[in-house]
């Protein structure tokens, strides 16, 4: 597969080596040079310094053919607006914006765009820890 | 009506102001993120502001996005401008919402995504008070500033206007005027010396009140 990664930070950096580890073709996108300091050692994708939100800087790699593409900034808003407009400007197979406020990431799902949201994974694992406790209690 | 504004940098500022001081009777709410800012505009808007990230589901609904008749998104990131309006839309079920566009490269995008208006700064005064104005003068007054010294207006330009296929670089203004922007159809374009005016241009100026006359002539 071909993934397009925009924001490497703690999580988008180890999304990007496992992908490249399984054997993906990753392109990984982040405004600030540093942020690539997270890839590992080892990571053989492609590092573009940019801004995701200028389509100029997205539209290289998205004119080959990409499966897959996650805007996971630390930001909801930017995140939001790349996986809208990726979706309206190019055919790809998939697009997930990271949203980390959960009502938001719901009303876009019902938008069309696939969303993932941390907050709800994290109490959804911490709820489940808790079941297993009070289980075993 | 009840509008309110996201941020309260230029735009939002002047915009609130106006639509409150202006007998237009708006009641109006600017959402505002800066602290400082929101403290010291409240000597001025009282409760009419709030401190809060307005690109946020919570802070709208605190300002009472519910019950808004226009939101207009006017804070400096496009991203957020465009996430405000489709809060609105969605969340809210808001009908109106103008967001102010940043990057005129995403005014395309804004309008493909469901908002209703993307404007510029310009065109945002331009639109805004354009329903207000009486149409046939061949100088309408858009805005008047500074208690009336200076005005903004608009010239709807015709095959025989003097300015017409001459460019700005060629043509003597009347000191203490300026043209600030060029609507050629749905396009708004911020004039220079190689600006050439064409018929069916509206022309936004900058004029102080004496030089009016004078700049009405040599149009």
């Amino acid at each position: 597969m071909r993934v397009m990664i925009i924001g490497c930070g703690r999580v988008g950096s180890v999304l990007a080596n496992r992908l490249d580890e399984a054997g993906h073709e990753v392109v990984v996108l982040d405004r600030n040079q540093q942020a690539f300091r997270r890839l590992s050692e080892k990571f053989s994708g492609e590092r573009i310094v940019g801004n995701g939100l200028i389509e100029d800087f997205l539209r290289p790699t998205l004119q080959e053919k990409t499966d897959i593409l996650f805007a996971m900034t630390d930001k909801d808003n930017i995140n939001l607006m790349i996986a809208q407009r990726v979706k309206l400007n190019f055919p790809l197979g998939e697009v997930i914006a990271v949203v980390h406020d959960s009502i938001l990431a719901g009303l876009y799902k019902e938008l069309g765009v696939e969303t993932v949201c941390p907050t709800d994974l994290v109490i959804k694992d911490l709820l489940q820890m808790l079941q297993i406790i009070k289980e075993s209690a | 009506m009840y509008i309110i504004v996201v941020g309260a940098g230029k735009v939002g500022y002047h915009l609130a102001r106006l639509l409150m001081t202006q007998g237009h009777g708006h009641e109006v709410m600017v959402i505002e993120k800066d602290r400082a800012k929101v403290d010291l505009l409240s000597m001025e808007f009282h409760d009419a502001i709030m401190e809060g990230d307005g690109s946020t589901i919570e802070a709208l609904k605190e300002a009472g996005a519910n019950r808004a008749d226009v939101v207009v998104a006017t804070t400096g990131n496009d991203e957020d401008n465009l996430v405000i309006c489709q809060i609105v839309k969605l969340m809210f079920l808001r009908p109106r919402t103008i967001a102010r566009v940043n990057n005129p490269r995403n005014e395309e995008l804004f309008t493909g995504l469901g908002v209703d208006a993307s404007v510029s700064g310009t065109k945002l005064i331009n639109a805004i008070i354009h329903e207000q104005v009486r149409a046939g003068d061949m100088m309408i007054p858009l805005l008047s500033l500074k208690a009336g010294d200076i005005e903004i207006v608009e010239v709807q330009l015709t095959r025989s206007s003097h300015i017409v296929r001459k460019k700005i670089k060629d043509l003597t203004l009347p000191t203490g005027s300026i043209f600030i922007a060029v609507i050629r159809g749905e396009e708004v374009i911020i004039p220079y010396g190689e600006t050439e005016f064409q018929p069916e241009d509206k022309v936004l100026a900058l004029v102080k009140r004496e030089s009016e006359q004078a700049l009405r002539e040599m149009l």
